[in-house]
């Protein structure tokens, strides 16, 4: 017996999907362990978000442009390591740095217009020099991130704890940024018909280029926080943000193709991924479990989102 | 005799005939990147490095493959479970095998089922549940990195004595891993040139819709692709494990990003329907004589990754022509 929905209940039950998987993950965590249900608690729980959350937005802005990035990963394991190697002692330096690695990144972005270059491969390469070049900064970990980074992580924000703060923070930017502004429209049109915005009088090349740039800009924030959580870096800190990235956005409701994204469903995607992996500890689950208890959840998701397309289409 | 003119019609020619031979960029770049490392060594050593890129590149040409046919049947499609299905593969040909000579056949049979599964597994996903292929494969990854984990953690079997001989034995100067590698790769090239498979596969990532109404049968090629490339991958999980003297739980990690890279600068269109095989020996010879030749050159590990991304954008823009639209 299939329940009749209206076309507008389906589509409000599209996007509360992943709010209700994030919501049924903190029931899970507070039904075992109440004391989570705290202001430590829950900063404890969702402070491995935040970085994540920035690299998850970077993706969003790729994915926006039917691109994909294979490189975010090992772009904010650099950022993170010039946080702790270059940042406390030769602050100008580390910010010459950073603002050309964010030129490189625009930089990809407008080579793959220009020569329409597959953007997975181009990013393959990337991935690559940024991973080199953190290697070379940092060739064992180490490092040691300067204090007000440190501090200002540790930071014990009024009424909600810091994570919670910066989720709404983010995911009411990210919204504005993509969702509403002029620039936002412009980026969501090249993701879903190139030729019309290049009709319009677009430079698809500059545009492309600044898309990258602002992906590029999260990234650096998310390197930046993630130092400052962690205090000193490895050059593989945040490898595997690369492809939890891409799983984050898609599970708050970005497509690959036709620049359909949303800002804070990239945000409750991340925040989902990382309580994916660790309410499995509250479960009393062995740990080998975690990475498919995120694969898991993925699948289900997903998987009820296909079947309430289902139901839409009847 | 070099007037610009002639040069422009030799270039011409040139790319008329190399339009029709993705592969052949590749190739050259290999042995470039061969001919380099030899002088940068002053000549010593040409044969052994030969033979190192051989046995190294067997395991890269073994999965890519697969990965091959997965991007050939549409944009959209890759296969992220490759190094999980190793993991895992591995881990359950050393737990069947359990040192025994006589296990050995099981033992390859066992992680070449594995792989199978996986690839099943991943078409159901895709299939069942519409979930795009990337993000299926990479879920799907997640869950057999698990299993793996659970399976593999703190194994400590050493291979079959015979098993670990076959993996360094060489006919002719030859490494057997590489003929294996050949035998598969000829068996690829016959299957997208002469069977009804390997049509379907070009066609459906040419045109999906097309191909599915002039009556091929589009999921089933899709199923087949994934299929073979998981089976591929386990197989070549089997053959790591016998080869590094044991599993380990991150054996197939690199494959991830290199079967891509190699697929790409082997010449394969990244937009589907245009395979290429001779490329995927090409690039994977490239990929790994890069690294010696970088090493050669006595570059550290940073500036090596580094040289090596720049190197591949390179190779991906001067493969491309500029935009037309």
């Amino acid at each position: 017996m299939i329940p009749k929905f209206g076309p507008r209940t389906l589509t409000v039950l599209h996007t509360l999907l992943p709010v209700l998987a994030l919501s049924l993950l903190l029931a899970a965590v507070f039904w075992r362990q109440p004391r989570a249900m705290s202001y430590f608690g829950l900063n404890l729980l969702l402070n491995l978000a935040v970085p994540l959350m920035f690299a998850t937005l970077a993706q969003m802005m790729i994915l926006a442009v039917s691109d994909l990035d294979l490189s975010i990963g090992s772009f904010v394991s650099l950022v993170a390591c010039i946080g702790a190697v270059l940042l406390p002692q030769q602050p100008a330096l580390a910010v010459a740095a950073l603002a050309a690695a964010v030129a490189g990144y625009a930089l990809a972005g407008a080579v793959i217009e220009a020569r329409r270059l597959p953007s997975i491969v181009v990013t393959l390469g990337l991935s690559f020099v940024w991973l080199g070049c953190a290697v070379l900064l940092l060739p064992t970990p180490g490092g040691l991130a300067p204090d007000w980074l440190v501090d200002a992580m540790a930071w014990t924000a009024p009424l909600m704890p810091l994570p919670i703060w910066l989720a709404l923070l983010t995911a009411a930017l990210g919204y504005w940024l993509i969702t509403r502004s002029a620039f936002g429209t412009l980026v969501r049109g090249l993701g879903a018909n190139p030729a019309a915005v290049a009709r319009a009088g677009w430079s698809l090349v500059r545009l492309r280029a600044g898309v990258y740039a602002i992906a590029g800009v999260f990234g650096v924030i998310a390197g930046l926080l993630l130092v400052g959580q962690t205090t000193s870096a490895d050059s593989n800190i945040a490898s595997r943000y690369t492809l939890v990235s891409i799983a984050a956005a898609i599970l708050g409701g970005a497509k690959f193709v036709g620049g359909r994204v949303s800002a804070p469903g990239a945000v409750v995607g991340a925040l989902t991924m990382t309580l994916a992996a660790s309410f499995l500890a509250f479960l009393d689950i062995a740990p080998d479990w975690q990475v498919g208890m995120q694969g898991l959840i993925l699948i289900v998701v997903l998987g009820l989102r296909a079947a309430i397309d289902q139901l839409e289409r009847r | 005799m070099n007037s610009p003119a002639s040069s422009l019609s030799l270039r011409r020619a040139w790319q008329r005939w190399g339009a029709g031979r993705p592969w052949i960029g590749s190739c050259i770049a290999a042995v470039l990147a061969w001919v380099l490392t030899i002088v940068g060594a002053h000549g010593q050593g040409s044969g052994d490095l030969l033979v190192a890129a051989l046995t190294f590149s067997a395991f890269t040409v073994l999965v890519s493959l697969g990965q091959m046919l997965v991007i050939s049947v549409g944009p959209g499609n890759a296969d992220l479970s490759i190094p999980s299905a190793i993991a895992l593969s591995g881990a359950v040909a050393m737990l069947v095998m359990n040192g025994s000579n006589a296990m050995i056949v099981p033992g390859v049979l066992a992680a070449l089922a594995v792989g199978l599964a996986v690839g099943l597994f991943n078409f159901a996903l895709i299939r069942l549940l519409s979930i795009p292929p990337i993000i299926a494969t990479l879920a799907g990854s997640l869950v057999v990195m698990s299993i793996a984990i659970s399976v593999g953690r703190g194994l400590k079997i050493k291979p079959p004595p015979m098993f670990s001989d076959l993996m360094t034995l060489r006919l002719a100067g030859v490494p057997l891993l590489a003929l294996l590698a050949l035998a598969v790769t000829l068996g690829i090239a016959l299957l997208l040139k002469r069977s009804r498979l390997g049509r379907a596969v070009e066609a459906v990532g040419q045109n999906e819709r097309a191909a599915g109404l002039a009556g091929l049968k589009v999921q089933r090629t899709r199923l087949w692709a994934y299929v073979i490339s998981a089976g591929l991958a386990g197989l070549t999980g089997a053959l790591i494990s016998g080869f590094a003297g044991g599993n380990s739980l991150d054996q197939g990690q690199e494959y991830l990003l290199l079967t891509i890279a190699v697929v790409v600068i082997g010449g394969t269109a990244v937009s589907g329907g245009a395979p290429s095989v001779p490329g995927i020996w090409g690039a994977a010879m490239f990929m790994f004589l890069l690294v010696a030749m970088l090493n050669a050159a006595g570059a550290g590990p940073g500036l090596r990754m580094l040289l090596t991304g720049l190197i591949i954008i390179g190779v991906i823009i001067a493969a491309s022509s500029p935009a037309r639209r």
